[in-house]
């Protein structure tokens, strides 16, 4: 599975890594959806270290398509908020 | 999974302008588009299929009330040939019943037929604009990827500059201090010369001792004259004190000489 991180690159992890970076990816929602800044700036800090320590970096000229995003590590909750509250169809 | 990550990837594909301007790779998006219309032409494709099927059940349909439609036309007319009137009647009414749905079948078998015929012009269509924007993000991936092999060209450049820019530095440094080596050599032969720095290879003689050594050299020179003069002279011993004596006259006379300019001093 190819995870991109924005802003940094692509990494391609094996699906069993995936029960615990869900664990972290819902807690990061919960955290979201709560408006608890602290605890998302913590989580998404150690949701993108899991994600660089189990993966391995795909190099940059690859071209493969990204199934899972996590926000640049600088995002901010309310970016993150904006970014996926935005109900958008299909470029164009 | 629900979290963050699937909900980012999922508005990422859907949507996403502004994150993509922001950090994402052209290229990527590209080829997302490039997968978004190949899903929307299967979606026509899947639409005239869905329409050619209705069509094909409907006829089915009129083909089947027409059969029943001819039947009871028969059934009527044999109903007619025994004589029985009232039951050509019968038939002859369910049959214009028949055909009434009949009518209204042809009507919408028209309309999907004229339905379809568009449908597949769509795809037609959709599939000639999906095969050009494949050609053309095949070429702007390209053309993207050369940019970025051109970027880094021209850092690699920038990197060899600074690298010869370093070497230079280092041939200067180097010229430098040999320069300033020489110099030290220089001036070292100089404070040695001068007597400032000992030699210690005892080789060089300061100031001091080489005036010494010139006075103690002209003395040996004197005495030298002297001994060849008095061997001129004989060798004998009277002769010898006379020049002795003679000199020694001269230095009390050049002594005396002297004498009055102390005293005008």
């Amino acid at each position: 599975m190819i995870v991109r991180i924005m802003g940094e690159g692509q990494v391609r992890l094996a699906d069993d890594h995936l029960t615990e970076l869900n664990k972290l990816d819902d807690e990061l929602l919960a955290e979201m959806e709560s408006g608890d800044e602290p605890g998302f700036r913590q989580t998404l800090a150690a949701l993108l270290d899991a994600v660089r320590r189990l993966g391995s970096p795909l190099p940059d000229d690859s071209l493969e398509p990204s199934e899972l995003i996590l926000p640049a590590p600088d995002a901010s909750l309310d970016e993150v908020r904006a970014m996926l509250s935005d109900d958008g169809l299909i470029p164009g | 999974m629900s979290g963050v990550m699937k909900r980012m990837g999922m508005i990422f594909r859907a949507k996403a302008n502004k994150a993509l301007d922001r950090a994402e790779d052209p290229r990527e998006t590209l080829d997302y588009s490039y997968q978004k219309q190949l899903e929307l032409l299967q979606k026509v494709r899947r639409g005239v299929a869905d329409v050619a099927t209705s069509r094909k059940r409907l006829e089915l349909q009129l083909n089947q009330l027409q059969g029943q439609s001819s039947k009871l036309e028969d059934q009527g007319r044999k109903a007619l040939a025994l004589g029985r009137e009232d039951l050509a009647r019968e038939a002859l009414s369910r049959r214009a019943a028949l055909q009434q749905q009949v009518t209204d079948l042809e009507t919408q078998h028209q309309t999907l037929q004229g339905e379809e015929e568009k449908l597949t012009l769509a795809a037609q269509r959709l599939q000639a604009k999906v095969d050009a924007f494949r050609t053309k993000k095949e070429t702007i991936k390209a053309t993207y990827t050369a940019a970025q092999a051109q970027t880094r060209i021209g850092e690699a450049f920038s990197g060899i500059s600074e690298e010869m820019g370093d070497v230079g530095l280092a041939i200067q440094r180097a010229e430098d201090k040999t320069a300033q080596l020489q110099a030290r050599a220089g001036a070292i032969d100089e404070l040695l010369a001068s007597g400032a720095l000992d030699d210690p290879s005892g080789l060089a003689k300061d100031d001091i001792q080489s005036e010494l050594d010139r006075l103690s050299g002209g003395t040996d020179v004197e005495l030298e004259l002297q001994r060849m003069k008095a061997e001129l002279a004989g060798g004998s011993s009277s002769s010898q004190q006379a020049i002795e004596g003679g000199q020694g006259q001269g230095q009390q006379s050049g002594q005396s000489q002297d004498t009055p300019r102390f005293d005008k001093q």
